[in-house]
């Protein structure tokens, strides 16, 4: 926080060196109108992290998404990061929700890097419009498979690092 | 008009879990609101500082400079060069997209672009200060992002593999 907090400084104090205090209150008032405008989503995304901690039965999670779920648990975490509406106000806290009740760092890795990979959210909303249709469709088919690996690597990276907290 | 739909999505989303929790029980849905409440008022200062924050950021960090990186025929250096681009890549997914259509047009290679896209998509340093790390354990936000350096670069062996698009 206090990193983040110093750099805007800095890079505010720049701003404001180069393009004077107009300049500083232009980006001001645009970013509060974003910040306003995102505000509901992340009440949204944070509800939606607390029903899924509460409603999702840990145990039933731990065999599904956990430490020994094997290929199918990071093939869930991938369709479920794909699946997920919205952006990074609700990936990540359903992802930390899902670390909670039971998930291991594999399949949280998976379903995180398949939601910023392959999540329709972005990709319909930005990157089709500006990128192209050619160059989206093509870019998905190739991050298909990475997912899977990141969770994979991340399974094996982590058993290896911390093999205390293997079961 | 997308951004309608996402929003319809997100808050049926949260509806259908809402109904759920409240079947199965009125102090389950009671806890889960209350929590949820919670996270929300904890975030938002922290939100509110990314946000309103990025912009200066995104300002003070010359384009030109990242898209003069992705050069035309640069292979595994240009892919190399644009995984640190699109890391270092500051605002949101205007910036990063506007960025990579920018390079395509400036004659940038296809597996180049697709390193840099993916690569700001897996670890933009500003998403993942100001959202990933509020959001998540920092340690699972580390690790990640260490496990995830591989993969623009798979990306990008793949699409000169395939020759697309």
């Amino acid at each position: 926080m206090i990193v983040i907090a110093v750099l805007v400084a800095v890079s505010a104090t720049l701003v404001w060196r180069r393009d004077g205090i107009d300049g500083v209150l232009e980006i001001l008032t645009h970013d509060l109108a974003l910040f306003g405008g995102i505000l509901p989503r992340v009440l949204a995304g944070c509800l939606l992290g607390a029903f899924i901690a509460e409603i999702l039965p840990h145990e039933k999670v731990s065999r599904s998404l956990g430490p020994n779920s094997g290929l199918k648990g990071l093939l869930i975490g991938t369709a479920f990061g794909a699946i997920l509406p919205g952006g990074p106000f609700t990936a990540y806290p359903v992802a930390s929700a899902l670390l909670t009740v039971g998930a291991d760092f594999g399949a949280t890795i998976a379903m995180v890097v398949s939601w910023t990979l392959i999540g329709y959210g972005r990709a319909v909303a930005w990157e089709l419009p500006i990128m192209g249709t050619d160059f989206t469709l093509w870019r998905i088919v190739i991050s298909l498979p990475l997912p899977v690996l990141a969770g994979a690597l991340g399974r094996f990276v982590y058993v290896r690092m911390y093999p205390q907290a293997a079961p | 008009m997308s951004a309608l739909i996402i929003d319809t999505i997100l808050w049926a989303s949260v509806a259908a879990l809402g109904f759920i929790a409240w079947q199965r029980g009125r102090l389950i849905l009671t806890t889960a609101v209350r929590e949820g409440s919670m996270d929300f008022i904890n975030i938002v200062p922290r939100i509110a500082l990314g946000v309103i924050g990025s912009g200066y950021i995104a300002a003070v960090i010359p384009q030109e400079v990242i898209t003069g990186w992705l050069g035309p025929n640069s292979g595994w250096l240009g892919v190399l060069t644009a995984v640190i681009a699109g890391a270092a890549t500051p605002g949101g997914p205007v910036v990063g997209f506007s960025l990579g259509a920018v390079a395509l047009k400036a004659g940038g290679g296809s597996p180049q672009v697709i390193a840099y896209v993916v690569a700001w998509a897996l670890f933009a340093f500003q998403r993942l200060l100001l959202w990933e790390i509020p959001f998540m354990p920092a340690r699972f936000v580390w690790f990640r992002a260490a496990v995830s350096l591989p993969f623009p670069f798979v990306a990008a062996a793949i699409a000169m593999a395939v020759g697309k698009p």
